[in-house]
């Protein structure tokens, strides 16, 4: 089992045939994706990867009846690729672009909360569920198929983590890069829902870093509704005040969004923290008594 | 990206908001003449830096005379202003803005942010102006008051008078504040503003709203759209290596231990110096290249990290997703060969490509340490680094 997506999963590739969508458009079809066609502004019609290219969104969901969507498109471009999505009947965007303009996200972000549509990202990996689909730009090759739920903000932490659930075995139901940027589309409570219901994901492991406050709203959420254990590293403890660290979103701004005040606050919640991101799966296998 | 307050100034002119005359001079002769061109017998001279703490480290000064307004420039021109703010060496002070004196009343605060949490933004509005807005949220978060923007319909004028009354404005300093608020909300969504701050605002002697300061912070992923702002952009406010390495699409932070990192991902960058004060050491900076580093790029982040006098140590991390350890030990490889190296260089390849990676550095002869794992590489940097920083 599994969470967003699975083998049935029909993908389209909006940007298909740039150079980042062709890429990864490779690499998905290689890992045995169901990628079913792709999007490039007058070139419908054409063939690009063995698959058919589509002028629009709605063409591409018309026609081959996929269900989620990947945009590879360059940032100045991407509020409205993710819009056309959203209006296409899309069900999962999942948006890799970094570098889009803060306010065209919180339009985006109004838009998409008046509908059911799930945007993952931007500024992310993407969703991989091991095995089965790979949307998005994590090697694949890294991944098991297994019970650990992964959830990050950061692409390259999270490969970390699921090295680390491989190597013990454990491997992952599925793994979800939220993305650094300060607006993104899902937030750690929406997946962490999302892994509490799905059955076959038996503990999560959640990689925050600092800036903003979702780890702490995270924090509550498990609290409350979170019966799984959970594993959490919070990446930033060195980083300076008022300094931005890479991420659009990793800032700590008057004192608020350290990494101190996230570890607190989710031990508080009964989340087992390590200060060590080396100590992800030895932490996983103690709350979950795995050998 | 930081504006400086001239420029700041400048957009709030622009828009018809309410700023003193004032002119951005270099020399002290220009300082001279834009007094005598404002006119009076009072200005404020102001050094033009990206910080905050001006005024107490004597960055501002109340003039009385032309002589006073020239010796403030020929103080501060070519000089550096340490403040609160900044490191122990300051900011260089290039341009001082002279500007007509205001006679105050009372000082307020208005600033505007986007807000991460609710996904909007956000007005603040309250009648504690002049101090530090992060100190009166904290002690007494009641007298902040919020407007929160529709990002459908954007600042609507009920919210600037609702903010406006409940300042305690009187009579014409309602319609006064609510054109300034609406202004502000065009300005905060045409010009992709990150943030937006008066502080003080003052109501003057004669009772009239005013802006006395400026603070306009501009979303650095939007100034593809905004080439008039991208123009403001002052390198000279900016740390060398980071300027240099944003040319490189590198992502450069200065810090002040002496493990010099160089990490693909944000996230694990900062994992990285965790990891190493974790076992004892200090990192030198934050260095992310990115997920499309080329062998140049790495080179010159390489270069960069080295260009630091307190480096003892270097630690290179890499988990290859898209970009392959094998592209990253070239890069290492190209800048040794160029710079030199008389660190210590540990390194740690994981994903795409890393036994390639780890073979062409022990086929260079280069003196590396390779790492077996995450906690292997901070324990050798930090022992390489000659333990405690």
């Amino acid at each position: 089992m599994s969470i967003l997506i699975d083998k049935n999963t029909k993908v389209i590739c909006q940007g298909f045939t740039g150079s980042q969508g062709t890429l990864h458009s490779e690499q998905a079809l290689a890992y045995g994706t169901r990628l079913v066609g792709g999007v490039t502004p007058g070139k419908g019609g054409s063939e690009h990867l063995g698959l058919p290219v589509f002028d629009t969104v709605r063409h591409a969901v018309d026609v081959t009846g996929a269900t989620a969507t990947v945009i590879y498109v360059p940032a100045p471009f991407c509020k409205d690729s993710i819009l056309e999505a959203v209006d296409a009947g899309i069900e999962l965007v999942v948006c890799i672009t970094e570098g889009i303009p803060t306010l065209d996200m919180l339009a985006v972000k109004a838009d998409l909360d008046t509908t059911d549509v799930r945007l993952i990202g931007p500024n992310c990996p993407g969703v991989i569920t091991p095995g089965e689909c790979k949307i998005g730009i994590m090697p694949g090759e890294i991944h098991l198929p297994g019970k650990v739920g992964i959830v990050s903000r950061s692409g390259t932490l999270t490969y970390e983590a699921v090295k680390q659930t491989t190597d013990r075995g454990f491997g992952q139901s599925t793994c979800v890069g939220i993305g650094g940027d300060p607006i993104p589309g899902s937030h750690f409570i929406d997946i962490l829902a999302l892994f509490e219901k799905d059955p076959g994901t038996e503990a999560i492991v959640m990689v925050g870093e600092i800036g903003g406050t979702a780890e702490e709203e995270a924090a509550e959420f498990i609290k409350a509704h979170v019966s799984k254990p959970v594993v959490s590293y919070i990446a930033g403890v060195t980083a300076p005040p008022g300094k931005r660290m890479g991420h659009a979103g990793a800032i700590i701004a008057g004192g608020k969004g350290t990494a101190a005040e996230k570890f607190a606050t989710l031990e508080s919640a009964g989340v087992r923290t390590v200060r060590s991101l080396a100590e992800i799966g030895d932490a996983l296998a103690e709350v979950t008594g795995w050998a | 990206m930081n504006l400086h307050e001239y420029q700041a100034k400048g957009l709030f002119k622009d828009y018809g908001l309410p700023v003193s005359e004032g002119y951005a001079v270099d020399t002290a002769d220009e300082a001279v003449a834009a007094a005598e061109k404002i006119g009076g017998n009072r200005w404020v001279v102001k050094v033009q830096v990206h910080a905050g703490g001006r005024g107490k480290a004597g960055g501002v000064k109340l003039a009385d005379t032309l002589d006073e307004v020239r010796a403030f420039a020929d103080q501060w021109i070519g000089k550096n202003l340490v403040t609160f703010q900044t490191d122990e060496h300051g900011q260089p002070v290039s341009k001082i803005y002279v500007e007509s004196c205001t006679d105050i009343d009372t000082e307020l605060y208005l600033g505007a942010v986007v807000d991460r949490a609710s996904r909007r933004v956000v007005f603040m509005a309250s009648t504690e102006g002049g101090v530090e807005i992060e100190k009166v949220a904290e002690e007494t978060p009641d007298k902040i008051l919020r407007a929160v923007i529709n990002p459908y319909v954007g600042a609507q004028p009920y919210q600037g008078r609702q903010l406006a009354f409940d300042l305690g404005l009187k009579g014409n300093q309602i319609k006064q504040f609510t054109n300034l608020f609406m202004g502000l909300g065009r300005l905060f969504e045409e010009l992709d503003c990150a943030l937006l701050e008066i502080n003080p605002l003052v109501i003057t002697a004669s009772g009239d709203i005013h802006c006395l300061d400026a603070k306009v912070n501009i979303d650095g992923n939007a100034l593809f759209r905004q080439p008039k702002l991208s123009a403001l952009r002052d390198p000279s406010q900016e740390d060398e290596r980071e300027a240099e390495a944003a040319e490189f699409n590198l992502n450069y932070v200065a810090l002040d231990g002496s493990i010099g990192c160089m990490v693909n991902g944000a996230g694990l960058a900062m994992g990285t110096m965790d990891l190493v004060k974790l076992h004892g050491g200090n990192p030198a900076n934050f260095l992310d290249v990115g997920g499309g580093a080329t062998k140049e790029a790495v080179s010159e982040a390489f270069k960069i990290i080295l260009s630091d006098q307190n480096v003892k140590a270097v630690l290179i991390n890499i988990f290859g997703g898209i970009v392959s350890c094998a592209t990253i030990a070239d890069g290492i490889i190209g800048a040794v060969e160029e710079v030199g190296v008389k660190v210590p260089v540990v390194v740690r390849f994981e994903g795409n490509n890393a036994v390639k990676g780890r073979e062409r550095l022990a086929e260079s002869g280069l003196n590396i340490i390779a790492a077996e794992s995450l906690t292997d590489a901070a324990e050798k940097a930090v022992a390489a680094a000659g333990g405690q920083a």
